[in-house]
């Protein structure tokens, strides 16, 4: 048993790897605070448009959603950081991560917050614009604010969601905590890094989880 | 623009391409099997043994589902290819994967399982086991079939974004079509066989991803 900590919690070498894990840690929460909220926002503006184009655009935004859906988010990932330079286009690596990232899961947010605009009552709309307010203030002080609390839950979820994708980062060198643990583990040839990255990882999305139960979020996010 | 369909180099994909969609479909099919199988086992251990004196056991379960909601599949996948050699446990690439994945969708379709089941109204097992059933009959005959119903439009959703997250695999150096794709780009450094790849990805996904859209408003499950 003893011998099993000294391989996978070697306190030794975590000591001497948390340096590295902190500043790869550091990365993914940057790449979370572009992320979640570049895809929140974009997400809005989607269910937005889709709300109010007419049926025709609605139906073509709805495709172009499912288009990008069918991408798994890595070959998104691979296809965006490595194609961009063939273009001439070189975002810094955490820019290009996040804007792949973003597209992949404003996706997501897009078709919750749609869900939720869609959650309210025709009648709201009738007696909010007999009230005299048009079709903007209608959404922001009638519509999204109701629609929103519907799905809190389904939003907390995809947050969870997004949070995990950033770990693809990885793959493309992106020196965030899962890269810094693989680069550490290298270095000591030994597995601890890696095992304390897993952990972290559980310390910051286990309370999540714990909230989204609380929300009685859905179990399941749409694919 | 040429260099992205450059069709030299989309030749020289394409054999190696193909043979990763093989390899993508075994990867993707063993897993949601797995997956979904892995759920129905333990969510059925955790109605039947309701009330029971077994009921941490129950309690186990929920905390399985919670740990692999919480931990990024590409995580999980590299822990258990470059950590699990240490304890000598050397998995293939695709074994890690297939565990992986297996693992990550057995947590959620053990939720989506449990979720369908505890929504079945507590009538319908009485009245069951009240005509004299016992209470895995009433399970299997009465409750699970309702269950069910609630649980295919979740579930179509979460076999799709594990055959998606199959491209998990090529980090590990599976030869998926990621992988393949990957490989030629780095010989030619012609971003064409990434394209090849995302052509073949929406091919086999657009359609299932529009299903899975039809199958949530079929079912009216919000």
């Amino acid at each position: 048993m003893s011998e099993f900590f000294q391989t996978f919690l070697n306190p030794g070498v975590m000591a001497e790897s948390s340096g590295l894990l902190l500043r790869g840690l550091w990365v993914t929460i940057q790449a979370c605070l572009i992320v979640v909220p570049g895809g929140l926002l974009s997400g809005a503006g989607l269910a937005l448009a889709q709300t109010l184009a007419p049926a025709w655009g609605a139906r073509s935004l709805s495709w172009g959603v499912d288009v990008v859906r069918a991408f798994p988010p890595l070959v998104l990932l691979v296809l965006i950081v490595h194609g961009l330079p063939f273009l001439g286009i070189e975002p810094p690596p955490l820019l290009g991560v996040g804007i792949a990232l973003t597209i992949n899961t404003s996706t997501y947010y897009g078709e919750i917050l749609r869900a939720g605009i869609l959650s309210i009552e025709p009648t709201q709309w009738e007696a909010a614009r007999s009230t005299g307010l048009g079709t903007a203030a209608t959404l922001r002080h009638v519509i999204l604010p109701q629609g929103v609390r519907n799905v809190l839950p389904d939003l907390a979820g995809n947050t969870l969601e997004a949070v995990k994708l950033t770990s693809l980062a990885s793959v493309v060198a992106l020196p965030d905590l899962l890269r810094m643990a693989r680069v550490a583990q290298g270095v000591h040839f030994n597995p601890s890094p890696l095992i304390l990255a897993a952990l972290l990882y559980l310390a910051l999305l286990w309370p999540l989880v714990r909230l989204i139960r609380r929300l009685g979020g859905r179990a399941v996010l749409p694919a | 623009m040429r260099i992205f369909f450059d069709p030299e180099v989309l030749a020289a994909a394409w054999p190696g391409v193909r043979s990763g969609i093989g390899v993508t479909l075994g990867l993707a099919l063993t897993s949601i099997a797995a997956g979904v199988a892995l759920g129905l086992v333990l969510a059925t251990i955790r109605a039947l043994i309701r009330g029971a004196p077994l009921r941490p056991v129950g309690g186990l379960i929920a905390a399985y589902a919670d740990v692999f909601r919480a931990m990024p599949p590409l995580v999980l996948l590299v822990v258990l290819y470059f950590a699990a050699p240490f304890a000598g446990i050397e998995l293939s690439g695709f074994m890690a994967a297939f565990v992986a994945l297996g693992l990550v969708l057995g947590a959620s379709a053990e939720e989506i399982f449990w979720a369908g089941i505890t929504s079945v109204n507590r009538g319908q097992w009485e009245a069951a086991l009240s005509t004299g059933l016992s209470r895995g009959e009433a399970f299997r005959r009465v409750v699970l079939p309702q269950a069910v119903r609630l649980t295919i439009p979740p579930l179509t959703n979460r076999a799709i974004a594990t055959g998606k997250n199959t491209a998990l695999a090529s980090v590990v150096a599976v030869p998926e079509v990621l992988n393949q794709a990957a490989s030629v780009q780095a010989q030619t450094a012609s971003p064409a066989p990434l394209l090849l790849a995302a052509g073949v990805y929406v091919a086999l996904f657009l359609p299932l991803v529009r299903i899975g859209r039809w199958l949530e408003t079929r079912f009216h499950i919000r």
